[in-house]
């Protein structure tokens, strides 16, 4: 493109978007002379390179703007929107020309005579001023108070317009109210105090404005990519000597390296400041547009614009500007309501929205709120239900927040009439999709009759982003902290934490069901096999709300990581969110969680669902009525299907047929430390008779009871509905499940056969419950001897290690019947622990029991000579429990 | 540019197995030894992956799976061209890298019936020169990987 031509348009563009906040800002402020003289300044440069670049379209229609203009300078006509509003035409027309030019190069035809009709017409003079006033140069103090965009203008009134200004009386009542000229930086008044105000753009410019462009040079985008990138490589290779010098303390460079680490850090800030932007940039085009909606839908709407000095990378800026706007329109056109209604309402005519943008940690928040009408979140339900993305089944499962949401939806829109500015049904989800691209969130809560507010976070850049390193198999990624919600790391001790339901992986976290996907699965990666069984790492992702657990072998660290385009072969794979280099230079790849989350299909709406369920299910315990929840379906036999609440269910195991113990008529299985009891599910069905043998368990409180299946089949959502009581014990009755007849299990019906032996035996073996201080450094041990103590019927209490158990019988000695303690153990051990209690006065007679992993007769003898009572293995369940058994013999 | 033209051309000539192919100089940025790369999971075969050139990522491209040879035997050495493409950096991994020869481009002939389709895709021309064949590259079509979502 011709050079001159396109230096033409970048100033031309800036001018104009200029323009259309001057113009609104002029109707507010119509003795505003400065503004007016800035607006006819642009115009003229307009009309003036048009003429000299042989734009004659453009520049007739500059001319006719610019005639009008300088009449509303000299003061011949009035500033009002009669006479603004074909200017602002003529405007859109000098815009939309320039935007043709910039794709074709070329003035395009058109005709444009009815907008110099316009502007002739105006010129012509219905609108000249008839009475020019002579206290024009007097704001009307009254008419100060409504005036928009200055909040904080009661403390202004003292400002003046310039006495020189042959300003404009206003004669139009509908006009916008005038309001005084902001204050200008000659103006005697003190300036509004910055911090407080939430000062919209305008006052940046006006007639500060030429000495801030002196000030400033204009430079092409593509020379700070540059600059940034060199920055970048320059850190690198700054991370590089720093590593170097340190490993050697007499580095005779390390004083120099120590200089360029200051410079490089002062450098790289420096440049990232050269892409900071403020967000009123952004907002420069809102006014104009609320101007327009206001004019031609007859409402009336106050904008106040907090923060909009707030900066943010320009890459982020960017990406937020359309959002921004399309969502002001949406508060505008179905958020405040027309002024009858509103007045009818009992609130101020006059409808409020406000943008608020301000820095949170690394983020920026933006708020857009309205004060009109709200969301009937009733509507959207319906809506959704209407248009299918919606069960109405899961309609009590729901929160409002997550039915809000489905407004994000495409093709979703609540508005009742279709306008020519929104409610056509495009635009909330391309919001969304566009704000979450940047690694933003959005969100909505609103209040009926109160107004909507729309939260907007977003990055403060995208160019330096906090992320963990992790790595599956040979390979590292990084994963944008954003979306981080927690990590669990799955050893040996907690792999029950990962069951497997139908092959798909999902994890019990809390009161959550978490869908689970392995990075190395989902990026078909090589691994070592499962047979080798090192630590693995789940972290918890956020994805709109819903969360899922990606399994990696190894967690890193967080790093500030420089982002780094994909290139062209790898950016349509749609898991990854770009590049980055690494300390040691190494290059890794970004993971994208969302399409992460998409490709493994993990988040699909019916496994979102399926989570929300589960989560409310979790809360109110079994419901057994209208709402639809998680079953899990299995066959107790060939034939009869069953199926029980998914929330119920701790765990599902498969066991070999030959690990399965028969005694006294039941069957008994280890695990986890102890005998569990496997009950059939059917009176009739034969335990073991498949291998491996399914076993679906339940922890009830601290009791642990399998139930052997024939089969697991299925996990459903439905609702459980009785049709058909049943006179079987175990099975509440028949109910239609996923369109078959199925058995729905009493599960209390087991847990009672379980109970009733618990008891049972621990009532044969001890007349008396003991309180019970069991002492164990591992976690482990602590988790395995207290539901066998509990479940003997006793209260225990745990302590860490030696110096925590006296701690607590210093405190409530006299509370405990017996000490079981282990021998090794930080701070103070076994035998320092029992030589303490001997040596006091008031439980020197506590019994104390050592436990042990060994039980060799020398460790015994020593145990027994240090001043322990018994001596038992830890391991040895049954051991424990006559140990305990005979204290409470001795003691009664 | 026009392919008629009796000016020298140069051209940076290079080894894969046993054919000598070559691009225009003005194509090729640089020319690096073999340095770690970082593999892409789930792009295509010919995708070799990420090198760090000065912090600037560079895209690497396996040519010999680009022109259906057989695999580089693993820790054989390798040679990145690098190629300045639009705003990508792609590295053309070869076997090694020859002389820079001038040659008149209107001796550039056409490629004989007989190659290999795929190659014959690829090849903007042949120059019979004394030792054998060079066949020169369309870089252009070499980097339009077809890249599926």
């Amino acid at each position: 493109m011709d050079e001159l031509l396109k230096e033409f348009l970048v100033e031309s563009n800036e001018n104009l978007s200029q323009l259309d906040q001057e113009i609104v800002e002029l109707e507010a402020n119509p003795e505003d002379t400065e503004i007016l003289k800035s607006i006819f300044r642009t115009i003229h440069t307009v009309k003036g390179s048009c003429g000299f670049l042989g734009l004659s379209r453009m520049e007739k229609v500059a001319h006719h703007a610019e005639d009008a203009l300088g009449k509303m300078r000299d003061g011949v006509l009035a500033v009002i929107p009669e006479t603004i509003d074909p200017v602002l035409k003529a405007i859109d027309i000098i815009q939309e020309i320039l935007q043709v030019i910039e794709e074709t190069q070329v003035e395009p035809d058109g005709d444009d005579s009815e907008i110099i009709e316009d502007l002739k017409r105006v010129l012509a003079g219905d609108f000249t001023v008839s009475e020019s006033s002579p206290e024009a140069s007097e704001p009307s103090p009254e008419s100060a108070p409504q005036a928009p965009e200055t909040p904080n203008q009661e403390a202004e009134q003292a400002p003046q317009p310039q006495a020189e200004s042959p300003a404009e009386p206003v004669q139009e009542p509908e006009a916008p109210p005038p309001a005084p000229a902001p204050p200008e930086p000659q103006n005697a008044t003190p300036p509004a105090p910055k911090a407080q105000s939430p000062a919209p753009a305008k006052k940046a410019q006006g007639a500060s404005q030429p000495s801030v462009a002196s000030k400033s040079i204009r430079v092409d985008i593509s020379i700070l990519d540059r600059l940034m990138n060199r920055v970048g490589e320059l850190v690198l290779t700054r991370n590089q000597l720093s590593q170097l010098a340190q490993s050697d303390e007499n580095s005779p460079y390390k004083l120099a390296i120590l200089e360029l680490n200051r410079v490089t850090t002062e450098l790289q800030e420096a440049v990232m400041q050269t892409r900071m932007r403020e967000i009123g940039n952004a907002w420069k085009r809102i006014p104009r547009i609320l101007r327009d909606l206001c004019s031609s839908s007859g409402k009336q709407i106050d904008l106040e614009m907090i923060g909009a000095d707030t900066e943010l990378d320009r890459q982020v800026l960017d990406a937020i500007e359309d959002p921004l706007l399309h969502m002001v329109r949406n508060s505008a056109d179905h958020g405040v309501e027309a002024p009858d209604i509103r007045k009818a309402a009992g609130k101020p005519e006059k409808g409020k929205i406000t943008l608020n943008a301000r820095h949170e940690g690394g983020f920026i928040v933006i708020e857009i709120t309205d004060d009109g009408a709200g969301i009937d979140v009733f509507r959207v339900r319906q809506k959704a239900i209407n248009q299918g993305l919606l069960d109405p089944s899961d309609v009590g499962v729901l929160s409002e927040e997550h039915i809000l949401n489905f407004i994000f939806e495409p093709g979703f829109s609540t508005a009742q009439q279709v306008t020519s500015v929104s409610g056509r049904g495009v635009g909330m989800d391309v919001v969304k999709t566009r704000i979450q691209s940047i690694g933003g969130t959005v969100s909505l809560s609103t209040k009926m009759g109160q107004g909507t507010t729309v939260h907007i976070k977003i990055p403060l850049t995208l160019a330096i982003i906090s992320a963990l390193i992790v790595s599956s198999g040979h390979h590292s990624f990084a994963i944008p902290q954003v979306g981080v919600v927690e990590l669990v790391r799955v050893s040996d001790e907690n792999r029950h934490l990962i069951e497997t339901v139908n092959g798909a992986r999902a994890m019990r976290l809390r009161d959550k069901l978490l869908s689970l996907v392995r990075l190395s699965d989902v990026l078909g990666l090589d691994r070592p096999s499962d047979e080798v069984r090192n630590d693995e790492y789940v972290i918890i992702i956020q994805v709109e709300k819903r969360e899922f657990g990606l399994i990696v072998d190894a967690v890193h660290d967080t790093e500030e990581i420089v982002v780094k385009p994909l290139g062209r072969y790898a950016s349509n794979l749609n898991v990854y969110a770009g590049t980055t280099i690494l300390g040691d230079g190494r290059v890794i790849l970004i993971l994208d969680t969302t399409g992460l989350a998409n490709k493994s299909e993990i988040l699909n709406l019916s496994e979102g669902k399926v989570n929300e369920a589960a989560t409310k299910v979790e809360h109110t315990d079994i419901q057994l009525d209208r709402e639809s929840v998680n079953l899990l379906l299995f066959h107790s036999n060939e034939g009869t299907r069953h199926a029980l609440p998914l929330s119920l269910v701790s765990r599902l195991e498969e066991f070999d047929s030959k690990d399965i113990e028969q005694s006294a008529g039941r069957y008994l299985i280890q695990y986890r430390g102890h005998l569990m009891p496997l009950i059939p599910a059917d009176s009739c069905y034969q335990v073991g008779s498949v291998d491996p043998q399914p076993v679906i368990v339940f922890s009830d409180a601290d009791r642990v009871l399998g139930l052997a299946v024939h089969q697991i089949s299925d996990i459903v959502q439905d609702r459980i509905e009785i049709e058909m009581k049943a006179n079987l014990p175990g099975i509440l009755g028949t109910a239609v499940i996923d369109g078959l007849a199925t058995d729905v299990l009493d599960l209390h019906h087991f847990l009672r056969q379980t109970q009733q032996d618990w008891f049972a035996t621990t009532q044969m073996k001890t007349k008396k419950h003991l309180d019970l201080l069991v002492v164990d450094d591992s976690d482990f041990f602590r988790n395995l001897l207290g539901p066998i103590i509990v479940g003997g019927g006793h209260k225990v209490v745990f302590a860490k290690d030696g110096q925590e158990a006296l701690q607590i019988l210093e405190s409530n000695g006299n509370a405990f019947d017996a000490v079981l303690s282990d021998l090794d153990m930080p701070k103070l051990n076994g035998f320092e622990l029992v030589k303490h209690i001997r040596q006091r006065e008031d439980y020197s007679e506590l019994p104390v029991i050592a436990l042990t992993g060994h039980t060799s007769d020398a460790s015994r003898e020593k145990a027994l000579e240090s001043g322990f009572n018994n001596f038992i293995t830890k391991i040895d369940k049954d051991a424990v429990l006559d140990a305990i058994c005979e204290l409470g013999n001795m003691s009664s | 540019m026009t392919i008629t033209s009796e000016d020298p051309c140069r051209y940076v000539t290079f080894k894969l197995k046993d054919e000598l192919l070559g691009i225009p100089v003005e194509q090729v940025q640089e020319v690096l030894p073999s340095r770690a790369i970082t593999p892409i999971p789930l792009a295509t075969e010919e995708i070799s992956g990420f090198l760090n050139l000065r912090g600037q990522i560079v895209t690497s491209i396996d040519l010999r799976r680009r022109l259906n040879l057989e695999p580089r035997t693993p820790g054989t050495k390798s040679i990145n061209i690098i190629i300045k493409d639009e705003e990508d950096l792609i590295s053309l991994v070869v076997d090694e890298v020859g002389d820079v020869l001038d040659l008149v481009p209107s001796e550039l002939t056409s490629p004989p019936a007989t190659l290999d389709a795929v190659w014959r895709e690829y090849c903007r021309g042949v120059f019979q020169l004394e030792r054998g064949l060079l066949v020169i590259l369309d870089a252009e079509k070499v980097l339009d990987i077809h890249v599926g979502a």
